[in-house]
């Protein structure tokens, strides 16, 4: 072939080539990473954890399609983001949840709180954590109803033999009423109440190293989150192992504490972020009237990560602060 | 730059660098060249020779007489048929002399070897040559080499990173023409007189970093040393190299030469060290032709002023249909709109891809993941630019110093959302440059 009909060719900006990574591969990842912890609550819960989990991905993907085809806006349900946040608030749920008020979660997750604010990344708050906080509010009874995964596998709510959380003993009767209750290996691996997928520390820590691995997420902000639980519990004279695989703390710093959209994009704002989450965590668990503080901790670092990326924006290389001060004065 | 470490941002591109083990091969030359009057940064030549003028290899067809300029030569000899405007590979509108080759390519007889007593002389004959910044820059390397604070310089930096994917020129040039590379060093070291050179080359060209240890040892060059560089992409931008070469801070606005550094590609040095041997000045190039519609992928020793056509005949062909032609590297490159563009001197590279290697995609929202902020080597905040381009905000395009990218095309690469970032701050820039 000697020569091709001008005028066809595609002439775009540079660069001509890209990096294998997309939304979609992102998202998928996230999927990936939180199947372990998926598995998991089937087995310490039973099978209702798996239907309840199934209800909210397809309520999540279903509310982004239709307030997407509602509001004429492009469909972006492939983009897999729609099932991240229903997988995750699942995570968030007891076992026992009715179905239709985990699908008014999904509803405040997908619609309220992402596509009122516009969509895909420019959500202030996490929806997941939302959601689960306006379910806790709304539904208290049920959002602390839990499962004792000890006594009964749960196929219907009614199946559920109920006890408290590793942190609501921890609240109301001490450290060491509470460690005498649940040991560390139980806390490790699950076999506490709690919210479905944030019980199993084990899962939870081979998920988020899946992603760290993958460069999906950096490891600052789990390190930080993780960290600055550690030493407050040492502080504290508490089990600084106990603490962290305790509530919504794995969970809450691997997959919601590093959602792209709702925390700061640099290293530093995500140290910084980290610290904030864990201090306030603690502080609730230690001091505060609730058992535990994830949630509420996450979502107040979403509501001031304007703050901590304005404070931490890019050092420019070749910038030197004398120089950018010096230029500033002279205006 | 990240907290923990000192290099600068960069980031991992697949190489394609098939064609590094294609030794070069002399193309003939074609029917007709179209020798472009404008191939340096600066006021473009204008043309020497009229319609039916007879020239020679190596005749002078083009020069200007400002500044910052380089002369044009005859590639080939034959009959100008022409002087013509059409539109350049840049999508400027340039002015050409076409020549109609007779095939003998008998040598211009004013030609000689250049003696130099003086830097003067030497910068003279740099001019004289007709070299540029074969980079990609073309900026005339006779102008690079005498900067203004030229008693406080002492580094010459050999730009040998070749960090773009596909392009193997400058990797065959170090491979095949080691001599000549020493050769100029040695010149401009002792005319300039310079300390000391380092020729920066990425680590994914060991045979390069090898030949070019033994051509220094062997012949007797002191105070040069070959700097292996991470093969991460863009460690060949001139404030990139002098930062992981030398070591030193080139602050914004900065030339290299305030920081006591000179640095140029190394098929220009090679380029100055061939015209002191022969005599003959810039008049053709190695280009790699690559893209996977090429029946036979190569590097190619290209006349300057051959069309793409014709090296692409030369080259067996397309073997399918390109759906998108790149004047340059995949990541700076100027996509074309047709195979009609002419070789310049600092034509490194042009590749043909086909549907499936030329990937288009459509932007989709933004997820905040911060991969841009990490990739752009002086640490610019392409999300931000994007955001502030929208709204128009001229005040925060300034305070975010856009004018700083070096559009290497790092944040688009990167981006998971495919948010063309690059040419939105080439917009910004333009907004900038408009609101002052």
């Amino acid at each position: 072939m000697k020569s091709f009909k001008n005028g066809n060719l595609l002439v775009t900006s540079n660069p001509h080539m890209f990096a294998p990574t997309n939304t979609q591969k992102i998202m998928l990842a996230v999927v990936i990473a939180l199947l372990p912890s998926l598995i998991a609550s089937i087995v310490i819960f039973g099978l209702r954890a798996l239907i309840l989990a199934i209800v909210c991905v397809i309520a999540s993907v279903f509310f982004e399609w239709a307030y997407e085809k509602l509001a004429k806006k492009e469909n972006t349900v492939n983009d897999l983001s729609a099932v991240v946040t229903g997988l995750l608030l699942a995570m968030n749920l007891p076992v026992t949840m009715p179905y239709w008020q985990s699908v008014v979660g999904c509803f405040i997750a997908i619609v309220v709180v992402k596509q009122f604010f516009g969509g895909l990344g420019q959500n202030f708050a996490n929806p997941a954590i939302t959601a689960r906080i306006v379910l806790f509010v709304s539904f208290g009874v049920r959002m602390t109803t839990w499962a004792d995964p000890k006594q009964a596998k749960v196929l219907l709510a009614s199946d559920a033999v109920t006890s408290a959380t590793p942190l609501g003993v921890f609240n109301e009767s001490g450290a060491a009423e509470a460690q005498s209750q649940f040991s560390l290996s139980d806390m490790a691996l699950g076999m506490t109440g709690g919210s479905m997928g944030e019980v199993c520390a084990v899962a939870l820590l081979a998920g988020g190293l899946f992603l760290i691995f993958l460069k999906v997420i950096s490891p600052a902000t789990p390190l930080a989150f993780l960290g600055t639980i550690a030493v407050m519990s040492l502080l504290h004279g508490d089990d600084p192992i106990w603490q962290i695989c305790a509530g919504g703390a794995m969970i809450g710093a691997f997959f919601m504490a590093t959602d792209y959209a709702t925390t700061p994009t640099t290293t530093l704002g995500k140290v910084i972020f980290g610290i904030g989450c864990g201090f306030i965590t603690m502080v609730i668990r230690f001091w505060g009237s609730y058992p535990e503080g994830v949630s509420f901790s996450i979502l107040l670092m979403d509501i001031i990560t304007p703050h901590i990326d304005h404070f931490c924006e890019n050092r420019l290389y070749g910038n030197p602060k004398k120089a950018a001060k010096a230029e500033g004065g002279a205006k | 730059m990240g907290l923990f470490s000192n290099h600068m941002n960069s980031i991992h591109v697949n190489h394609h660098k098939s064609t590094a083990g294609a030794a070069s091969v002399v193309m003939p030359v074609p029917e007709k060249v179209y020798i472009s009057m404008s191939q340096h940064i600066g006021r473009p030549c204008a043309p020497l020779v009229a319609k039916g003028d007879h020239v020679k290899v190596g005749q002078l067809i083009g020069d200007v007489d400002a500044m910052i300029s380089a002369p044009i030569y005859s590639s080939v000899s034959g009959e100008v048929v022409s002087i013509e405007e059409a539109r350049s590979a840049l999508g400027s509108t340039d002015t050409y002399v076409v020549i109609k080759t007779d095939g003998k390519q008998e040598p211009y007889e004013g030609l000689s070897i250049p003696d130099c007593k003086t830097k003067d002389d030497f910068i003279k004959a740099v001019r004289d040559s007709g070299v540029v910044g074969l980079g990609g820059a073309s900026f005339p390397t006779s102008v690079k080499l005498n900067p203004a604070n030229l008693d406080e310089v002492d580094t010459l930096i050999v730009n040998g990173a070749e960090c773009e994917p596909f392009i193997t020129s400058d990797h065959r040039n170090m491979l095949e023409h080691a001599d000549d590379i020493v050769s100029g060093i040695k010149l401009i070291m002792h005319f300039l007189n310079l300390s000391h050179c380092y020729i920066g080359i990425e680590n994914n060209k060991p045979d390069a970093i090898a030949r070019l240890r033994d051509e220094i040892s062997s012949s007797g060059l002191a105070n040069t040393e070959v700097k292996e560089l991470r093969s991460t992409y863009p460690q060949g931008a001139e404030r990139v190299i002098v930062h992981e070469v030398a070591g030193k801070t080139l602050n914004a606005g900065e030339l290299p030469a305030s920081v006591g550094c000179i640095v140029s590609n190394v098929t220009s040095i090679m380029k100055i060290g061939e015209y002191f041997r022969t005599g003959m000045p810039m008049i053709s190039r190695l280009v790699t032709i690559a893209g996977d519609c090429i029946t036979n992928p190569g590097n190619v020793e290209v006349p300057i002023g051959a069309k793409y056509y014709d090296i692409v005949e030369f080259c067996g062909g397309y073997k399918s249909t390109p759906k998108k032609i790149i004047a340059g590297g995949p990541m700076m490159g100027k996509a074309q709109n047709n195979d009609g563009g002419t070789v310049v001197k600092n034509t490194g590279a042009v590749l043909f891809f086909s549907e499936a290697q030329a990937e288009a995609f459509d932007p989709t929202p933004c997820i905040n993941c911060g991969k841009c902020h990490r990739a752009c080597p002086v640490g610019l905040m392409p999300k931000e630019y994007a955001k502030a381009y929208k709204t128009n905000d001229v005040e925060r395009l300034k305070n975010l110093k856009v004018m700083e990218c070096m559009g290497c095309g790092s944040c688009s690469y990167v981006c998971p959302a495919r948010k063309p970032l690059c040419f939105i701050n080439t917009l910004a820039k333009s907004v900038v440059r408009g609101a002052k």
